[in-house]
């Protein structure tokens, strides 16, 4: 046996050896940590997944939140909503995310009883596009935008589209659109409008979280990032995303002709606009949309962001910091909501929002009086 | 003494015995988990899942094909690449290196498999998708664009991006299991050719006929990792649940379809769709690996074929 | 005569185009290696910094960085290697030693099997039996799917390493009155560690990489997280969320972090070929 050789099975036996170790010894510790709400140093972790739209907000939140309260944490993925709602559904995390509201069905699905809907920021789902020559912003009509997703727009230059968009330099150049792969609120908002405006697509496609587009059409990506890194990437694409990525991105945002006839650029206050619509006629459990909304100057491809909490919490600690950071973050961190090009809850559905909070008990003791 | 000892083995073959026998029960685990989940919809649509080609959650239709199509394409298109290759580089290895030369190389070549899917995906994204969109499509299109399969859009995502990324990544694989199985046939045949007056190629290919069954099973080996493959695909090949005759266009494969939605698969049509078709890749793979076990195994014996299975 | 000659060109012409086809074929794979390694290096040494081997996760723009996913890999890994080595281990023994008949090649078949498994299909298989029962993801769920992965290929290289130990050293032991396991503990054993060692680090080399069983158990996390029931980050899950998005910043951030997980990968596998480099 030589040198070397011994000297490498000795170091693998140690190796082996640390490893094991080490990993006895975090598990050990785990396991003494008890129910694993609390960590030893106290700190209360809340986890959450799904929507990707609400992401860029949810970081900044979370991070702020943390900032005042530094031992809770406020763990969110951008999953999906569909992601959200399976994981709310399965409880696999304290509370989902979504812009989609939970359908009946999805309602009776779950394994913890009742789930409130808890809006909590609106945003836009903007058009957004890799057209490097095209200065002025694309206007677009729900037709456009159907015909586009549906296969009956395929170059860049159709008279269709010309015919809108008289000033621009539109390319002689095939169009790639970038559609969502996973189950998408954002998806589902886009639908939704496109159902209530475009019979074709009523009839063809319809509201959902999983549209599937005719053969041939363009690329399917995961999540707001996915399709925003899509369109970002690769010339000549359209795709559909929350306004904050096409803003982070430099990237342009069409303007959409509303209900009453206008073309509208989606920002803050056109979609607060939208919302002014509905604020009325929002349902009792303010499962709701935002879609296609009356009024001038509102943007027309708004929706809401929607947290899925469950009425009842298992755990009494982890269920109280999770209603106060979902309070914070709708009376106090709406501060952070504009300058990520997200809009505010109108004042009225603060309030709805407000008394649902307080509705949220913990063994049948409300979490927050 | 006799008897501690006694002990002592029974102790030691029941130990070693259950870690064993703990592989077989993961397995079991794994396909009785597969069969129950996709109930649903194997008692739904039964075997013509697998060749319906309309994919439409939200409509409840499930058709398979077009995951299917988009796997076995992808996966044909990386062994049309890689093995021509791999096949160049296990003979220069093999046949005509100075070992001095063939280690190193052999070496880095191994590397190639040790470097993660993601980091390929990656790597795809942000160099091989540009550079086909920009130079190889327009390329191929000029000079093979009256081939269906080089028409359409070049975005740089889809069929062909995914199928050279696998390449890349079965490549060292392939060569590794062929050099085993040059190294293997018996250097009397090759000083046979040569006395007879044969040139090295001609040798070479006396050589690789006598190993034919052996290089299949190089393949089929090669096939078994492409179809399972997910996060470099994934990433590049476009996601979308179509047949196109195009390369250029985007494709879906099994195993991105889970990466993608098996995590908001909330109705339990959907999720038994999706298991479904991973049962079906799961059989699909069990079927490739033991198949280039034969194959190379009736080559390269024994110890051979479990290296690299 | 001479057309004996053109013939024996033709063969000769053939024979230097094919062979110098061949040698092609080596340096462009070995070019595709180098060219991604390059590229690794060149684009992920610039956002390299202690900033971003520490922090957690910022909103985009703000900074931030992986060391709670580096922190989140390693103790996925760890536990991992906790449970795929002694389990791979042992199933290893029992195969070279007592695995010489149909029950014996039965396992060494279903573990080549479980090896040709899609790594996604375990991610599927460990949501469905620890995530949900459990109702969290988490990190102990990630382990275990890698733990799986890991398993099979520890036990193959095992088994084959032992077969390398000569038959005479069990021989003579036996001879000498020594019980079997005896025998197979102290002397077969030691005799092959520096083989297992090597397979067992070069099992911990690829289930690092891995991303595919982790998407559904391990989730991610944005915070350090040194407890196994929770969600876990992990390297190869933030590189695939950094690489697919749009955030320019985010992309720079995936090549560092990707620098560092090959870096960590070829610098196992190549410790353990220039340790082992006498056996080959």
């Amino acid at each position: 046996m030589n040198i070397k050789r011994n000297y490498f099975s000795r170091f693998g036996t140690f190796a082996i050896t640390i490893f094991v170790a080490v990993s006895l010894g975090c598990s050990g510790q785990q396991m003494g940590s008890g129910n694993g709400t609390t960590s030893s140093s106290g700190t209360i972790k809340i986890a959450g997944t799904g929507s990707t739209f609400v992401k860029p907000i949810m970081d900044k939140w979370g991070s702020e939140y943390g900032k005042i309260n530094p031992n809770i944490q406020i763990d969110y993925s951008g999953t999906g909503s569909g992601a959200g709602i399976k994981g709310i559904q399965n409880r696999t995390v304290d509370f989902g995310g979504s812009d989609a509201a939970m359908t009946d069905d999805e309602m009776k699905q779950t394994t913890g009883g009742e789930i409130v809907h808890l809006p909590v920021v609106l945003g836009a789902v903007v058009l957004t596009y890799n057209l490097p020559d095209v200065k002025e912003p694309l206007k677009l009509t729900p037709e456009l935008i159907s015909d586009i997703y549906l296969g009956k727009i395929r170059k860049w230059n159709d008279p269709k589209l010309k015919a809108e968009n008289a000033n621009l330099n539109l390319p002689d150049t095939d169009i790639t659109p970038v559609f969502r792969a996973d189950g998408s609120g954002t998806s589902d908002i886009i639908t939704d409008y496109l159902s209530k405006t475009v019979p074709e697509w009523k009839e063809k496609v319809g509201r959902t979280k999983n549209p599937q587009l005719p053969q041939g059409i363009g690329i399917g990506a995961k999540g707001n990032e996915g399709v925003m890194g899509q369109v970002k990437n690769t010339p000549n694409t359209i795709g559909y995303v929350e306004l904050a990525f096409a803003k982070a991105n430099n990237l342009p945002a069409a303007q959409i002709k509303n209900k009453a006839g206008n073309f509208v650029t989606a920002d803050s206050s056109t979609v607060s606009k939208a919302a002014a619509a509905f604020t009325d006629k929002m349902a009792d459990d303010l499962r709701f949309e935002i879609t296609n909304a009356d009024g001038p100057e509102a943007y027309p491809i708004s929706g809401t962001v929607f947290m899925l909490v469950y009425k009842d919490q298992q755990d009494a600690v982890k269920g109280k910091a999770l209603v106060d950071f979902l309070w914070w973050a709708i009376n106090d961190g709406e501060k952070f909501v504009v300058d990520l090009h997200y809009a505010p809850l109108p004042d009225t559905l603060v309030q709805k929002v407000d008394a649902k909070i307080l509705s949220i008990t913990s063994g049948g003791k409300p979490l927050r009086q | 003494m006799a008897q501690s000892s006694t002990l002592g083995d029974k102790v030691y073959r029941t130990i070693l015995f259950a870690a064993a026998t703990s592989i077989l029960l993961i397995v079991a685990a794994v396909f009785y988990m597969m069969v129950q989940s996709s109930m649903p919809t194997l008692q739904r649509f039964g075997i013509g899942f697998l060749w319906a080609s309309e994919w439409n959650p939200s409509q409840e239709l499930f058709g398979a094909l077009p995951f299917i199509y988009g796997t076995v394409v992808s996966s044909i298109l990386a062994l049309l690449i890689a093995v021509p290759i791999s096949l160049g580089i296990a003979v220069f290895l093999v046949e005509q290196a100075p070992k001095k030369i063939a280690k190193p190389i052999a070496f880095m070549i191994e590397l190639l498999a040790a470097i993660p899917s993601v980091v390929y995906g990656l790597w795809g994204i942000f160099v091989l998708a540009p550079f086909i969109r920009e130079y190889l499509g327009p390329v191929l299109q000029d000079n093979l664009g009256f081939l269906p399969i080089f028409q359409g859009r070049l975005t740089g995502i889809g069929m062909l991006t995914g199928g050279i990324i696998l390449a890349i990544m079965i490549t060292p694989i392939v060569t590794a299991v062929v050099r085993d199985v040059l190294e293997a046939v018996p250097n009397t045949q090759r000083e046979a050719a040569l006395a007879l007056g044969a040139t090295k190629w001609e040798t070479t290919m006396i050589v690789l006929g006598n190993a034919a069954s052996g290089i299949a099973g190089a393949v089929v080996l090669g096939l078994g990792r492409a179809v399972g493959e997910t996060m470099a695909v994934t990433m590049v090949i476009g996601n979308s649940p179509q047949i196109s005759a195009s390369l250029f266009e985007p494709a879906y494969t099994i195993a991105s379809v889970l990466a993608a939605n098996f995590a908001d698969a909330t109705d339990e049509l959907y999720l038994s769709a999706l298991i479904e078709m991973a049962l079906v890749l799961f059989l699909v793979t069990v079927v490739i690996n033991g198949l280039a076990k034969l194959l190379i195994m009736s080559v390269a014996g024994r110890a051979n074929a479990s290296k690299h299975t | 005569m001479a057309e004996a000659a053109t013939v024996h060109s033709k063969r000769r012409i053939i024979n230097l185009v094919m062979t110098s086809l061949t040698a092609v074929c080596a340096v462009f794979a070995t070019s595709v290696l180098l060219i991604i390694i390059g590229f690794i290096a060149y684009q992920g040494i610039s956002s390299l910094s202690w900033e971003f081997l520490t922090d957690t996760p910022k909103p985009v723009g703000e900074g931030g960085g992986i060391g709670n996913a580096i922190v989140g890999s390693a103790m996925m890994t760890l536990l991992a290697a906790a449970i795929g080595l002694p389990v791979g281990i042992a199933a290893g023994v029992y195969l070279a030693e007592f695995g010489k008949n149909w029950y014996g090649n039965t396992i060494r078949f279903i573990a080549d099997t479980l090896i040709g498994v899609p790594s996604i299909i375990i991610g599927i298989f460990i949501y469905t039996v620890v995530v949900m029962p459990m109702g969290r993801q988490s990190g102990l769920a990630g382990g275990l799917a890698l733990a799986i992965i890991m398993i099979p290929i520890v036990a193959r290289t095992t088994e084959e390493m032992i077969n390398l130990v000569p038959n005479s050293m069990r021989e003579g032991a036996l001879a000498l009155g020594a019980p079997q396991w005896r025998v197979s503990w102290n002397i077969v054993l030691p005799a092959a560690t520096s083989g297992i060692a090597t397979g067992a680090m070069l099992a911990i080399a690829r289930i690092t990489g891995e991303t595919a069983p982790l998407l559904f158990t391990a989730l991610n996390s944005r915070f350090y997280n040194f407890f196994y029931d929770q969600p876990m980050s992990s390297l190869t899950v933030q590189i695939y969320n950094f690489a697919t998005g749009p955030f320019e910043v985010e992309h720079a951030m995936a090549w560092a972090a990707t620098l560092l997980l090959v870096g960590f990968i070829l610098v196992i596998n190549i410790a353990v070929r220039y340790l082992t480099r006498k056996k080959y």
